[in-house]
């Protein structure tokens, strides 16, 4: 598996990452490198091999229903670049 | 699930007929305190960024920690839609940019989600029931808010709603008619409402409903669909079909072709339009989420929920109808809330089921929609009304008096026992009182006597003096039966 030129702008794009024209070509060579080392994984036989998920058996932990949080809208706010009324402002985004 | 062509649902279109093809995803918001994921409240409002924790704004190192009681209300779901419950699912992360999301991906469950396949049974106005498959629901996260209104360069962002669980039922393109589709929200809306796992309240955005629309020349394949995103009420939902199938019909028939996107409907235009935007946002590249292992149960847990399940619409439904002698239509309407169900059965218990359904459904029902009131602030008493049809059963009051009785109760309350005694509503039985009132009325109108003999629907005219006469209290039949008697009617 590789990658081309447009696969990198695009996936650059998908993640909100900025990449220059001069960028993509040493960008593809990286990605085509990591997709061929982890590529050596298909040669072993996986076949009715469960995907692990865990190192450790262990069963997800819940909570309870109960309200514990919530109260500092100035502290969620606090990083952003733009606020008013504890709202976030972005650019606007409208259908 | 092949679904028979209906051709009184089919489409006129300008060269011939068409079928549309309607499967719905639903997202309805879990009814719990707390998020899917986070300790911070699902309480609707509130003032910005207030029902937030670091979790839903997605601050670096926060961890997501499961609500069981989301995952139960999800199991509780599945049971109702008579669906498998998977033991083992997985939750994955769907990725997309936008402001209101700030993980910048949305917690779901995409490969193995919590509920596979069920099935609803949907009754149609005209008495057919149809059965309309159910593919999957997954557990996943609300996004934020954003407004739009309130400056011209920004939107305003809050993130209350970030993160609250949601439930997303997958239909199988079963649908064929607009009607048929609102009937199907309507019915999962009531399942919901009765299981206590969504609120079903749609003004509110608990229930929000993405509409797949294709059309196609009866037994042909499936056309191209549009999906109609994010439809709030279930009148919208019928408008948005019929405007897509018409849509869809007359670009096919001018001769072009359909390009499967995604589309919003704009209830104050009447039509749907495109969502460009949307469109390159569709690779989500979905992964396991890392943070989360995978989400596992047994058996006995699922019993357990299962036992705790109140009597679902069709259960009660078919109880209705066999332990109260109810027609189906009259079943229907009592159990489409769980809250008029319970108020017929107190009216009924002891009593007649039929008249119990009549007074419910015609006078109460009737009274409460004028009103613009629903049952649970209904004036009148299950109580109250159960002693009305006691009355009228009792023979102490007549039909035509009850209605008196009810409009007194409506609006003043009080006993209706003791309400017929004080206002001397009481039934004349007596044959005695009603056989002078009807003596008394024969010997003013000899003429009329006369007439009834050739045209017996006369009697009528006799019937409505007597009542008159006696201050409508006469008992009916009595009257009826000593009128027929006197002026020689069959």
């Amino acid at each position: 598996m590789s990658v081309d030129a447009t696969t990198v702008r695009r996936i650059a794009h998908l993640a909100r990452i900025a990449v220059s024209d001069e960028e993509v070509a040493p960008l593809q060579g990286e990605l085509n490198a990591i997709l061929a080392f982890v590529e050596q994984l298909s040669e072993v036989d996986v076949e009715g091999v469960e995907p692990m998920t865990s190192v450790t058996p262990m069963a997800m932990k819940k909570r309870s229903d109960v309200v514990t949080d919530g109260g500092h809208a100035r502290d969620i706010v606090f990083n952003a670049p733009e606020t008013e009324d504890h709202y976030f402002l972005v650019p606007k985004v409208v259908e | 699930m092949t679904v028979a062509v209906n051709p009184k649902k089919l489409i006129k279109g300008g060269l011939h007929d068409w079928e549309v093809v309607i499967g719905m995803e639903i997202h309805a918001q879990v009814t719990s305190r707390s998020k899917l994921f986070s300790g911070a409240s699902t309480e609707f409002g509130g003032e910005p960024n207030d029902h937030v924790s670091l979790v839903d704004a997605a601050m670096p190192g926060m961890l997501p920690v499961i609500n069981e009681e989301c995952v139960a209300q999800a199991v509780r779901t599945g049971l109702g839609l008579k669906a498998r419950i998977n033991h083992r699912s997985v939750f994955d992360r769907k990725n997309y940019f936008y402001p209101d999301l700030p993980q910048g991906y949305q917690i779901s469950q995409f490969k193995d989600p919590i509920v596979g396949e069920g099935e609803v049974l949907v009754d149609l106005p005209e008495g057919e029931t149809i059965t309309v498959g159910i593919e999957r629901l997954h557990l996943e996260q609300d996004a934020g808010k954003s407004l739009h209104d309130q400056n011209p360069t920004q939107s305003f962002v809050d993130l209350n709603r970030s993160g609250v669980a949601l439930m997303e039922i997958v239909s199988r393109p079963d649908l064929r008619s607009s009607e048929e589709a609102r009937a199907y929200v309507t019915k999962l809306r009531t399942i919901l409402r009765y299981l206590g796992t969504c609120d079903g309240d749609m003004e509110k955005g608990s229930l929000r409903a993405d509409v797949n629309v294709s059309v196609r020349k009866p037994g042909e394949p499936l056309g191209t669909r549009c999906e109609i995103k994010n439809v709030n009420s279930i009148r919208f939902i019928g408008q948005a079909i019929e405007v897509e199938a018409r849509r869809q019909i007359a670009i096919i028939e001018d001769g072009g072709t359909i390009s499967q996107e995604t589309r919003l409907f704009d209830p104050g235009k009447g039509e749907t339009r495109s969502m460009r935007s949307k469109e390159e946002a569709h690779d989500y590249r979905y992964f396991p989420d890392p943070d989360l292992l995978p989400l596992e149960f047994d058996q006995a847990y699922v019993d357990s929920l299962a036992e705790g399940l109140p009597e679902l619409p069709d259960a009660k439904k078919a109880r209705f109808i066999e332990s109260y002698g109810l027609s189906p239509y009259d079943a229907g309407v009592l159990i489409a809330e769980r809250s008029s169900a319970d108020y017929f059965e107190a009216v009924a218990k002891g009593r007649d089921g039929k008249a119990a359904a009549n007074w419910v459904i015609n006078e109460l029902f009737g009274r409460l929609n004028k009103e613009g009131k629903d049952i649970e602030t209904s004036p009148v008493s299950a109580t109250q009304l159960g002693a009305i049809v006691d009355l009228i059963g009792e023979g102490v009051i007549s039909g035509k008096i009850a209605k008196d009785l009810f409009e007194i109760v409506w609006s003043e309350g009080g006993d209706p026992r003791a309400l017929v005694e004080s206002r001397g509503m009481k039934q004349v039985t007596d044959t005695g009182a009603i056989e002078a009132a009807v003596d008394e009325i024969i010997a003013k109108n000899p003429d009329k006597v006369q007439q009834a003999k050739e045209k017996p629907t006369l009697l009528g005219w006799f019937v409505g003096q007597t009542m008159k006469a006696t201050g409508g209290k006469a008992n009916p039949a009595a009257v009826n039966a000593l009128l027929k008697a006197k002026l020689g009617i069959e």
